[in-house]
């Protein structure tokens, strides 16, 4: 399970326009269009402002913590917690409310919890160096423990009428909600970061090796630490939102979201083992998800079923290209064995001269065992 | 306890017997499972201390069967997670099986107790097979395939169930009473579990199939180039884990009191916690599965505990995420200090020499 790096759209000799038209966050975009014209199409009552709207209310918490779970997933760890600081942070606008706070400064402790939370992972991932995968699953538990601790099995209900409203009011007729506008900002602040800036091509770096990234000139246990605030903050965030939409305070708000929104990113295209993945990818399959979803609930699919589709998406999306890669191997292979007239040592292991051969193995995973399992096949 | 089933360690006498200047207590003090053991003893002591009943023969009773399942999924998730994979669709397959288990029962409440646990079983295996086939033949990473197929397998299973449910009167009487009845005070269940946890310990500390999954999980390139055949050996492993997990749904059905669409879930992250603070290294290679088992048995005592204590109840899953995080550091901190002595100990060879 090293490193799965292919940098294809590197490698290829093509032009950059062609490299961003044809790469996998771009094949999301393409994928999530031609879904919402057949849904427009196939399905009564999808177009419409009522289903921007709703769809759009479904998909903001997840679309939310996609962002700093994608740049953490590309600089190579992964962060479980997110859903857990979403139910701390809403359990404490509760009971900071029922005891008596004002609205914005219950909303600015939350962020504060927020902030709080991401520097424990943070803490403990970057500076004491544990692995993110096994401490974030502490800490989901932690936060959920601590959400409990904080408000019990109560339910703080009576927000003002105001901001509840706020959170599910829409632009003038179109059906797009005002805090929209919010997450749009959110969403061009992570790409931009993490496409447009030093800090976020070091992010890559950092997914493809620690010493890459320290070559690259990034401080790499400062950057962790603070991909981990920011995903507390924007979880935090996110209990704000959760809490005043559905105007419920409650302990065990959005358990279990963590998972969706890790669907979301890596069948937006981001390789688990970090190092690739882009933000419009992620934004496309969190907005497909979203659709297919609701275009399904509208078509009268049960609501229970509809995991099916999450599941299947995710499973093809990194099926799909290794199917690809698979045929391509087999007919390079037929290729070379073509070109060579005595081809009669099959390929086992390449020597360190056969350029072609070494640039092929290069495009695939280095953990792949094929060879020798081939080899194996081949000498019984 | 097994000692000594890490990797790395392999026994002492066989190698250079004159090198080894260790007494055997420090020997006890470097098995993997020791911290987690001393808290679970430590956990029981004071429980008891402060409140007999903890111990009694109903209290003991309670543990067990609270341990049982997570500890059979905890000894699979194990096996997985020491090759350098994780399986997250455990929850979901163990719904299925738990609601395979009901299904069968209220279609012919005659069926043999027995056929029930040998379909189940293969329903398990077959469940595991397609995540193995996923990982090893289309060579996917593990976390995403099965963050996949939890949400497919929880889908078939609501598709499946829909709003059915089935409780404790579907099913015969003798199914229900493997979980309430004991022998010298253990529930028939957990003795199962117990035997399972047996046989997959000795496979894996003693037998070649046992031993390559840690050679894989430690290096795969490396295993791979030594000959043996990784593919072959993950794919067994997910379906030796999906059989346990198939048995574990099984108990499940007989435990509680009832199973849906929704037997199961959110079980994945408590289990990988489990074999976590059970001293297995979550980047494979190292831990055993009896560690794994204790781990399981640890989390579930701490609810108890808690309880048994007087400590407010909502403290208990706080508590629970702290255990998990202390226990990633001493595994953290003891492998920083073997790697210390290895390397120590090559310079003295070196010296020697």
């Amino acid at each position: 399970m090293s490193e799965t790096i292919a940098a294809e759209t590197a490698e290829r000799p093509s032009s950059r326009l062609r490299a961003l038209l044809l790469n996998r966050g771009a094949a999301m975009v393409y994928v999530l269009i031609v879904a919402v014209l057949l849904a427009s199409i196939s399905i009564d009552r999808f177009a419409s402002p009522l289903t921007v709207g709703f769809l759009l209310l479904d998909v903001i918490p997840v679309l939310l913590i996609a962002m700093p779970m994608t740049l953490i997933i590309v600089s190579g760890e992964i962060d479980l917690s997110v859903a857990s600081i979403v139910g701390l942070s809403s359990a404490t606008l509760g009971v900071l409310w029922a005891d008596g706070w004002s609205m914005p400064a219950a909303m600015a402790a939350c962020v504060v919890v927020g902030v709080v939370a991401g520097a424990v992972n943070g803490f403990l991932i970057a500076i004491v160096g544990l692995p993110s995968l096994a401490v974030t699953i502490g800490t989901l538990a932690l936060f959920r423990g601590l959400a409990l601790v904080v408000i019990g099995d109560d339910a703080v209900a009576d927000f003002p009428r105001e901001y509840t409203r706020f959170a599910i009011s829409k632009i003038g007729a179109t059906g797009i909600p005002v805090v929209m506008l919010g997450v749009v900002a959110v969403v061009v602040l992570f790409g931009v970061v993490l496409h447009l800036t030093s800090f976020g091509r070091g992010l890559y770096a950092l997914g493809h090796s620690r010493e890459a990234a320290r070559f690259v000139g990034i401080d790499v246990d400062r950057a962790k630490f603070w991909l981990y605030v920011a995903a507390g903050v924007v979880s935090a965030v996110v209990g704000i939102y959760w809490t005043l939409r559905y105007s419920s305070a409650r302990s065990d708000n959005a358990t279990g979201l963590e998972l969706t929104v890790i669907a979301g990113v890596l069948l937006g295209g981001v390789s688990i083992f970090g190092g690739r993945g882009t933000v419009p990818g992620v934004v496309a399959a969190v907005l497909l998800i979203g659709t297919l979803n609701y275009g399904l609930r509208l078509d009268r699919v049960s609501d229970v079923v509809l995991i099916i589709v999450t599941g299947t998406l995710l499973i093809a999306s990194v099926l799909g290209p290794r199917v690809g890669e698979a045929i391509g191997r087999v007919r390079h292979e037929r290729r070379v064995r073509a070109a060579l007239p005595a081809a009669g040592p099959p390929p086992q292991a390449p020597a360190e001269g056969a350029a072609p051969a070494i640039s092929l193995e290069s495009l695939h995973p280095s953990s792949d065992p094929a060879p020798g399992a081939a080899n194996e096949r081949k000498q019984r | 306890m097994s000692t000594a089933t890490s990797p790395g360690a392999t026994p002492p006498a066989t190698v250079a017997p004159a090198a080894r200047r260790e007494s055997p207590l420090s020997r006890l003090l470097a098995v993997r499972e020791l911290p987690v053991v001393v808290a679970l003893v430590a956990l029981v002591a004071v429980t008891t201390a402060v409140n007999p009943l903890f111990l009694s023969g109903q209290g003991v009773k309670d543990l067990l069967l609270n341990a049982t399942i997570v500890m059979m999924l905890a000894v699979g998730q194990a096996m997985i997670i020491i090759t350098r994979n994780v399986d997250l669709s455990i929850g979901s397959m163990l719904g299925l099986c738990a609601f395979g288990t009901g299904t069968m029962f209220a279609g012919d409440s005659g069926v043999p107790i027995a056929v029930v646990f040998v379909a189940m079983v293969a329903l398990g295996g077959l469940l595991g097979a397609v995540n193995g086939m996923l990982v090893t033949v289309a060579r996917v990473p593990a976390l995403v395939i099965t963050l996949g197929t939890l949400y497919v397998f929880r889908g078939i299973n609501n598709l499946w169930a829909g709003g059915t449910q089935y409780f404790a009167d579907d099913r015969p009487r003798a199914f229900g009473a493997l979980s309430v009845d004991t022998v010298l005070g253990i529930p028939i269940i957990t003795l199962v579990a117990v035997a399972v946890v047996a046989a997959v310990a000795v496979v894996m500390s003693r037998l070649r199939a046992g031993r390559d999954l840690y050679a894989i999980g430690s290096d795969p390139d490396a295993a791979a180039v030594f000959g043996i055949p990784v593919l072959r050996r993950v794919m067994a492993a997910f379906i030796a884990n999906g059989m346990l997990v198939g048995l574990a749904g099984v108990l499940y059905a007989s435990r509680f009191n009832s199973v849906g669409a929704t037997t199961g879930t959110e079980l994945e992250l408590t289990v990988v916690a489990a074999v976590v603070v059970g001293g297995v290294a979550i980047f494979g290679g190292s831990g055993t599965v009896v560690g794994a088992a204790v781990g399981a048995f640890l989390l579930t005592t701490i609810t108890s505990s808690l309880t048994a204590l007087r400590i407010d109840k909502f403290w208990q899953q706080a508590v629970v995420g702290a255990l998990i995080i202390a226990a990633i550091a001493i595994e953290r901190i003891a492998s920083l200090r073997a790697a210390r002595k290895l390397r120590e100990q090559s310079e003295r060879e070196v010296l020697d020499v």
